[in-house]
């Protein structure tokens, strides 16, 4: 396992060339992708093309990136100009798109090598990579298990070694949870830090572009490299971003760290008792432990399951067949709409779109998505309360280790059961990170998920860093 | 104003518009393409235009300040207001929802003041984005059902609109012509918008229902397709009584959106309310709240020009014609208002002027070519009874033709001198020596017969007498 920051400081300072540090991923993914299935796509030649450009770069004296010759693999949906881009559907299967997102272009100015498009639960609807129309992603620590989701195959190509760090999306955990599951450190930055634009939107409100990595100070490097305002996105946030890698190595002394009383039930002892590991070792660093209350906690996520699919199924109407993607003919208009989603959109898509339709609807919107609205409300105050006491909260990342594939698929609730812990953070608009902190029964990893206010990163990366020196 | 269209029985028809007019902004509401009529199909396209995955509206910042001038020019209160996406499929909207504003518009709460001071209400002006253009072949009708394939043109996707919606204040067909007409001159006198109805920059949908004084409100029907102030007019009167007839002969009328065929002059059912989409409205997590700043307000509120309305009040008592008269309205529509005050300027009869330019200036814009010096010379050689008013139109044409000129010269080239009034009056005697059975009919009241005897004078002068001596003549002859 290498650092980011040590491959982008080596092939700098000209003592690593960046098409070896290319060539040591891709013989690493020669080697177990077959049995792992991270990859949607691996643009290997276009990785090798983009690491001998750097190269010659650095020959010329030229300047380059904080993160040169860094390879780096983008969640599949992430617009990469010619480059097929699917979100894991069959709806989008082939579609190419015209543009970069703009995390793209930041990481390709920055030096980066993209060595390929991972793979996610279909439009990022998902807990374990499952709902992938081209078949799941294993998890590297045990083949029988999922790696978690959304976004398992970004998680897993930087536990396996694939990559040096990966992009994710989460919308309801979809960084954190395959994070926690896959032993690796995953970041969702406060809504509106990093740009959604060209970004392929699953839910709008709750959607945001973060880094998976093999640390804490890896993290904080990408997160400031793609991170920042982008005219192109009305949502982003307006101001510069915080300085992350600054604070890395300042410690937790005096800082105030909230532990929630009313924790939904149904988390599993072993990460329980995980948490309660980390506290202790903040506390032994020099922080305090404040209990709060966030009473809203219980409503999360059934207001997450109104609100996500809603935005969801007016985002995914385009897919129509009419412009782009995979059409199935009929006979008229609405039969080849009809014709076309049905083949091209798997259940769990489908279930969404259903379910948000629903609670959209005349005569429905007040007794559900105007509902769900107001309880994302009433937990914003929550936060904002326990924020008044409190620096950063500590949960746990998910509710369990790597469950075996199948265990859940039958039954979508228990699925969606996955997100407890993480799907506040989205209503809320804040930050929150899951950090590798020991294993559970099976040895399977267990993350702790630091929580903070809106740009509130500083404290949440002081936090992290100091887990990871405890774990 | 006259009242033909009034329906029978006393039945009141109720009428409100929503107009979309779209805003003469450089590039679209959304992105930066090219917001432009008449393009290659599909050049000015681009990743939000197209509703592409992962692509972001971002607002165009003019398109906002256009729709302020709108809202301000319509007495509106501009406040602050949010998106909503309105969900529906069509392949002509591109994201399969339209980005639109629902509860919280721009503007809310102004008016339009028609000819005869009356107010019609306008409840809002919202922003919203345009649909591309689907063209269907094969198939009779020329719409999607039945046609053979349909192309499809994302120009126009995505190109700001504002839709002013009227509260139902308007009474008459020509009431609703006279607002359409109003708005347009409002419209082009902010440069909100080029509102060419033909061009579909400006469209009406009509809503249209009838009821008896003192009882609610009918069931109402949307017209669509109507795409000249003309047809505003003609839609109303087909759909109102047609709505009549059906009540009286104990039908109802059903909520439904109509379409209007200018050939045939009819409505015909294009969905009824149980069709209609649910649109599924929720705020649109793509963009932010819009609050403009007040001194934004302020600003754009200053830089108005006069509107259409005040221009043509201080025209009319400039010139002291009718303020709702038909010279000042069309010189004041075509902006031809400051080249009449130059002309008065250059010592020019006031009501000539603008009489003149109103009848001979259509093809001239608001900056005519005929120097104001030279029609103000023109107004007082007929205000002096130097040329007829007959002459005076010859001269007028010779005048526009040159682009100018001395115009007493002209009138000497052409021969033109008036004649006195004795010389006058031996033709208007030897007229009615001539005509005797004229000139009885006309004694015994015939107000007709004036026609054939000053037709008489006007011949036998070769058009040097002026019409309007030879018939002050007459009918001193006849009272005497």
């Amino acid at each position: 396992m290498q650092k980011l920051v040590e491959i982008a400081s080596n092939v700098s300072n000209g003592t690593l060339s960046a098409s070896a540090v290319v060539e040591q991923y891709l013989a690493q993914i020669s080697a177990r992708e077959p049995e792992i299935h991270a990859f949607n796509l691996v643009t290997a030649d276009q990785a090798r093309l983009d690491a001998a450009k750097i190269d010659i770069d650095i020959k010329a004296g030229k300047e380059v990136g904080a993160l040169a010759g860094v390879p780096i693999a983008l969640k599949d949906n992430m617009c990469t100009r010619g480059v097929e881009t699917t979100c894991s559907s069959k709806i989008l299967q082939g579609w190419k798109p015209p543009y970069d997102a703009t995390v793209v272009t930041k990481l390709r100015a920055a030096g980066a090598v993209i060595v390929g498009k991972t793979n996610l639960d279909e439009f990022a609807m998902g807990s374990s990579t499952e709902n992938s129309a081209f078949g799941p992603t294993r998890n590297p620590h045990d083949i029988s298990r999922v790696p978690g989701g959304s976004s398992g195959g970004s998680a897993a190509a930087v536990s396996a070694g694939f990559a040096a760090a990966s992009l994710g999306s989460d919308t309801g955990g979809s960084i954190r949870q395959p994070a926690a599951l896959c032993g690796v450190v995953g970041v969702k930055p406060t809504y509106g830090l990093v740009s959604r634009y060209g970004l392929v939107a699953f839910a709008s409100s709750l959607d945001q572009i973060g880094p998976f990595t093999n640390d804490v100070r890896d993290a904080a490097t990408l997160l400031e490299v793609i991170s920042g305002h982008d005219p192109m996105d009305s949502t982003s946030i307006p101001q510069p971003a915080p300085s992350l890698v600054s604070v890395l190595d300042q410690g937790v002394k005096g800082m105030r760290i909230g532990r929630v009383t009313d924790l939904p039930e149904g988390c599993e002892t072993d990460v329980l008792e995980r948490l309660e590991a980390a506290f202790d070792a903040l506390r032994s660093a020099g922080a305090t432990i404040v209990d709060v209350e966030l009473p809203s906690l219980q409503y999360c996520l059934t207001a997450y399951y109104l609100i996500a699919p809603a935005e969801a199924s007016s985002n995914l109407a385009r897919y129509d067949g009419v412009r782009y993607g995979n059409r199935v003919d009929a006979a008229d208009l609405n039969a080849m709409y009809a014709a076309t989603r049905e083949a091209g959109f798997g259940e769990e898509v489908k279930r969404r779109i259903m379910l948000g339709t629903y609670a959209l609807s005349a005569g429905y919107y007040d007794a559900y998505y105007g509902k769900a609205l107001k309880v994302r409300r009433l937990i914003s105050d929550d936060f904002a309360r326990a924020y008044k006491d409190v620096d950063t909260i500590l949960t746990p990342t998910s509710p369990s280790t790597a469950f075996k594939f199948g265990s859940k698929t039958e039954n979508p609730l228990a699925m969606y059961l996955c997100d407890v812990f993480t799907i506040p953070t989205n209503l809320a608009g804040h930050p929150a990170m899951s950090v590798p902190f020991g294993v559970g029964l099976d040895s399977m990893p267990v993350g702790v998920q630091v929580l903070a206010s809106t740009l509130g990163e500083q404290a949440m990366f002081k936090v992290a860093a100091e887990l990871e020196r405890a774990s | 104003m006259s009242e033909v269209e009034a329906l029978p029985n006393g039945w009141q028809l109720i009428v409100g518009l929503e107009v979309h007019v779209e805003l003469a902004t450089k590039t679209k509401m959304f992105s930066a393409s090219a917001n432009r009529f008449g393009d290659e199909p599909n050049t000015n396209i681009d990743p939000v235009t197209l509703g592409l995955p992962g692509a972001l509206p971002v607002l165009n910042q003019h398109a906002i300040e256009l729709a302020m001038r709108i809202g301000l020019a319509l007495n509106c209160k501009v406040q602050p207001c949010t998106f909503h996406r309105k969900n529906y499929f069509y392949p002509d909207l591109p994201k399969a929802y339209q980005i639109t504003q629902y509860d919280h518009p721009l503007n809310v709460d102004g008016f339009l003041m028609l000819p005869g001071d009356v107010r019609i209400g306008v409840e809002r002006a919202h922003l919203e984005e345009d649909t591309g253009k689907s063209t269907h072949f094969g198939g009779s009708s020329g719409r999607i059902h039945g046609s053979d394939y349909s192309l499809l043109d994302y120009n126009r996707a995505g190109v700001p609109l504002v839709e002013i919606v009227s509260r139902p204040d308007i009474r008459t067909s020509e009431q609703a012509r006279q607002y359409v007409a109003e708005l347009r001159s409002i419209l082009l006198a902010v440069a909100a918008s080029d509102a060419k109805m033909e061009e579909g920059s400006m469209r009406c949908d009509v809503n249209v229902s009838v009821h008896k004084p003192g009882t609610p409100f009918g069931t109402r029907c949307e017209i669509k397709n109507v795409n000249s102030i003309r047809s505003v007019g003609r839609a109303i009167d087909y759909e109102s009584r047609r709505q009549v007839d059906l009540l009286e002969s104990g039908g109802t009328i059903r909520q439904e959106t109509r379409h209007w065929d200018d050939s045939t002059g009819r409505t015909e059912t294009l969905r009824t309310k149980e069709d209609a989409d649910d649109y599924r409205y929720f705020l649109e997590p793509d963009l932010v709240p819009l609050v403009p700043d007040p001194a934004w307000i302020e600003a754009v509120r200053a830089a108005l020009p006069v509107l259409p309305a005040a221009r043509r009040k201080a025209l009319a008592e400039l010139c002291g014609v009718d303020k709702d008269g038909e010279s000042a309205l069309v010189v004041v529509e075509r902006g031809q208002d400051d080249y009449v005050r130059a002309v008065i300027s250059a010592g020019g009869d006031a009501r000539r002027a603008v009489i003149y330019v109103q009848q001979a200036f259509a093809e001239q814009g608001s900056a005519p070519k005929v120097p104001a010096k030279d029609l103000a010379a023109l107004t007082i050689l007929e205000r002096d009874a130097k040329v007829t008013s007959t002459q005076a139109k010859t001269l007028l044409a010779d005048l526009i033709e040159a682009g100018g000129g001395d115009v007493v010269a002209m009138a000497a080239k052409r021969g033109f001198e008036t004649l006195d009034t004795s010389a006058v009056e031996a033709m208007v005697d030897a007229a009615i020596a001539a005509e005797p059975g004229a000139w009885k009919k006309y004694c015994d009241g015939e107000e007709k017969a004036l026609g054939a005897l000053v037709g008489a004078v006007m011949k036998s002068s070769k058009g040097k007498a002026d019409g309007k001596i030879i018939t002050a003549l007459l009918q001193a002859k006849k009272s005497s």
